[in-house]
């Protein structure tokens, strides 16, 4: 969406004559995933004749949305050349703290803010470590991602925790025919497109992903940034633990179970180059509808497990090496 | 003139076929197992009474599992299913609770639901009836008589279990323990320590190996799933130590054959896995036919099994008891 190249990163030399515009737009990560998105689409048409339908489908990505909203944020996180991986963990500790509190009586609007709190919480301790600390964000976050999901077993046991009924099934609740947790999916991409794509907090973000020192120098509050980010990361994170509690009516430690690597896939399938500096939201959306296609098409055909992971493996490989090839030749 | 009767016999024999193809796709009932996870030899067993019940019965039949038992991966398999226009749907649940709202959702479409070898305990009005090989209720007492009568009812013994969570080990250890506390024939043995292998050969070797380092006056171990078993024994057969230490519990026969017929483990106990889909498959035919009314206290007719009663809860078993496997019969056992 956004022009990456900042100006004043530009080498003085003479300015080369502009690409074409079609040129611009085809050399570029998102149309592979849209190219990959609509073959996808076909290929499952083909695989099983129980898959073209548009409520199923629908149906299908509310089981993968909570990871598709958190994905927007990590993509942000991403591109400022920083790493998440404790957020599906935070889901599941935010999920049970929510559903602890709601056990022991507290009313429901207090018991949600507590998760929600919980998360943001969750999301500064990461931001505490990594930017007071300075040490890697991966590291951190696989203790915090370790961490976060112990607690949630200390709290919630090796039970589930059952959910208010009138808290059950916001998956079920449909605005236009489309379920809610879709429909919160796209409002938080079009919010997050046009905050990366359009504000100069948007350019900052791609500076720091880019050259942090560069950055700083040029008078970007490079922490700041990095911890409001953490931090959205962590609140968004409770805000899918939630959903997903509301989906299956009861909460659990391992809810959420591996989903970090599921957000990543999207991230990296949308594009977002793991080294910062590059990304767009619409990378991200689209890949999400991409793994939700390629996947349910697989399971609707009755495809064995082993050639489910398989074809995710590929995919994944295979947007690697296109991205990496696209900035390669763009970095021209 | 000719040609005319010639086309309009074309366009009958081609309307005949058509229709009678559409009549027959329309006509086999679908039936789908969902298992816990792929690559589990114990499921293979419970497919196979799937799949002959279905080629008799003239139902489509199809297997699927996710690639880890966690909590919720079932959940897509589930969907899809639905959009498949299953009729029946057979699973043997990863979670108690986490599938309620999806069964719902299922059931709302007239499929029916059934929990095949594990049920959904405490929320079995989300489920249409479910399929046990044999009252879980008194697993624990058994298995507990089984290594008391191995080792003379005297001495210190063990557990090595699934998981901590395992729903079904955990509920017959807890039966194993009772056992042993109030009942006085069992008043010498003591349990000294129950160990968790996470039903994986590794874990539950090594479980296995710490048990004999740390209790060297060790009898007897109950290993209540067929991954430990397994494990435990090789490793009394490895160690040559089966005349000090006794392993039981429940085995398939097909991975427990060597050893009893080496001597390393004397007996072990478990259901017919088998018969749990062919009578899983029976039952469903029977309710969508009307021939089965899904009511407590109902029976119905099973070639091979006899007469079964659907006992309270809507729940369902193959067998009354565990089947003991020994020297003497564990050739006749081909799962």
């Amino acid at each position: 969406m956004s022009n990456v190249e900042n100006p004043a990163l530009a080498p003085s030399r003479e300015v080369a004559a502009p690409r074409p515009a079609w040129r611009i737009f085809l050399i570029r990560p998102e149309t592979m995933t849209l190219a990959l998105l609509i073959l996808g689409v076909f290929a499952g048409s083909q695989l099983s004749e129980f898959f073209l339908d548009i409520n199923y489908i629908l149906k299908s990505f509310t089981l993968y949305a909570e990871f598709a909203i958190v994905a927007l944020v990590l993509t942000m996180v991403i591109i400022a050349g920083e790493i998440d991986l404790s957020a599906a963990s935070n889901m599941a500790l935010s999920a049970c703290v929510f559903a602890y509190a709601q056990q022991t009586g507290a009313p429901l609007p207090i018991s949600i803010a507590i998760g929600l709190s919980a998360g943001l919480f969750m999301g500064l301790f990461n931001a505490f470590i990594i930017i007071g600390l300075k040490l890697p964000s991966i590291i951190v976050t696989i203790g915090t991602l370790t961490l976060y999901r112990g607690l949630a077993q200390i709290i919630a046991g090796d039970k589930s925790i059952r959910v208010p009924e009138s808290f059950i099934g916001i998956n079920n609740v449909f605005i236009g025919g489309i379920p809610a947790p879709v429909i919160i999916f796209i409002i938080l991409s079009i919010v997050l497109g046009l905050v990366l794509g359009t504000t100069i907090f948007g350019r900052q973000i791609y500076l720091i992903g880019t050259n942090e020192v560069a950055a700083r120098h040029a008078g970007v509050r490079s922490k700041s940034i990095k911890i409001i980010l953490f931090a959205t990361l962590g609140l968004t994170s409770a805000f899918a633990g939630l959903l997903t509690a509301s989906r299956l009516g009861s909460v659990r430690y391992d809810l959420g179970l591996g989903g970090e690597l599921q957000m990543v896939l999207m991230a990296m399938l949308g594009g977002t180059y793991i080294f910062g500096g590059r990304g767009t939201i619409l990378g991200t959306f689209l890949a999400a509808w991409l793994l939700v296609i390629v996947t349910t098409g697989m399971i609707v055909a009755n495809w064995l497990p082993a050639y489910q992971l398989c074809v995710l493996g590929v995919l994944l490989i295979i947007s690697i090496i296109a991205t990496n090839f696209i900035y390669s030749r763009t970095e021209r | 003139m000719l040609k005319r009767n010639l086309l309009k016999s074309l366009i009958g024999v081609v309307s005949v076929v058509a229709l009678t193809t559409v009549a027959f796709a329309a006509d086999p009932v679908k039936i789908v197992y969902i298992g816990k996870n792929t690559g589990n030899p114990y499921f293979d067993s419970i497919t196979g009474g799937f799949k002959d019940a279905c080629k008799s019965l003239g139902c489509d039949f199809e297997f699927v599992a996710p690639a880890t038992a966690e909590a919720t991966s079932q959940i897509p398999f589930i969907e899809a299913q639905v959009q498949r226009g299953v009729k029946v749907i057979g699973i043997a649940p990863n979670s108690p609770d986490a599938l309620n709202q999806v069964f719902d959702a299922a059931r709302a479409k007239g499929i029916l639901v059934l929990t095949v070898n594990g049920d959904i305990t405490k929320n079995e009005s989300h489920r249409d009836a479910t399929i046990l090989p044999t009252n879980f209720d008194i697993v624990g007492h058994d298995q507990v008589e089984m290594v008391g009568s191995l080792i003379g009812y005297e001495g210190e013994i063990a557990i090595l279990s699934a998981t901590t969570e395992a729903p079904d080990q955990n509920k017959w250890i807890v039966g194993m323990k009772e056992t042993l506390a109030k009942d006085p024939k069992y008043a010498k043995m003591k349990l000294v320590a129950t160990v968790y292998g996470d039903d994986q050969p590794e874990k539950s070797t090594t479980e296995m190996e710490a048990l004999l380092s740390n209790f060297p006056n060790l009898k007897g171990v109950i290993a209540p799933t067929t991954v430990g078993i397994a494990a435990a024994a090789q490793v009394v057969q490895g160690r040559k130590i089966a005349d000090k230490v006794h392993v039981t519990g429940l085995g398939l026969p097909s991975e427990m054959r060597p050893f009893i017929k080496d001597g390393t483990v004397k007996a072990f106990q478990l259901w017919s896995p088998y018969n749990e889909g062919w009578l899983a498959v029976h039952f469903a035919k029977g309710v969508l036919d009307g021939k089965v009314k899904n009511e407590v206290g109902g029976k119905f007719d099973v070639p091979n099994l006899g007469t079964i009663t659907i006992n309270p809860g809507n729940s369902i078993n193959t067998q009354s008891a565990l089947t003991t496997f020994d020297a003497k019969n564990i050739d006749e056992y081909k799962f």
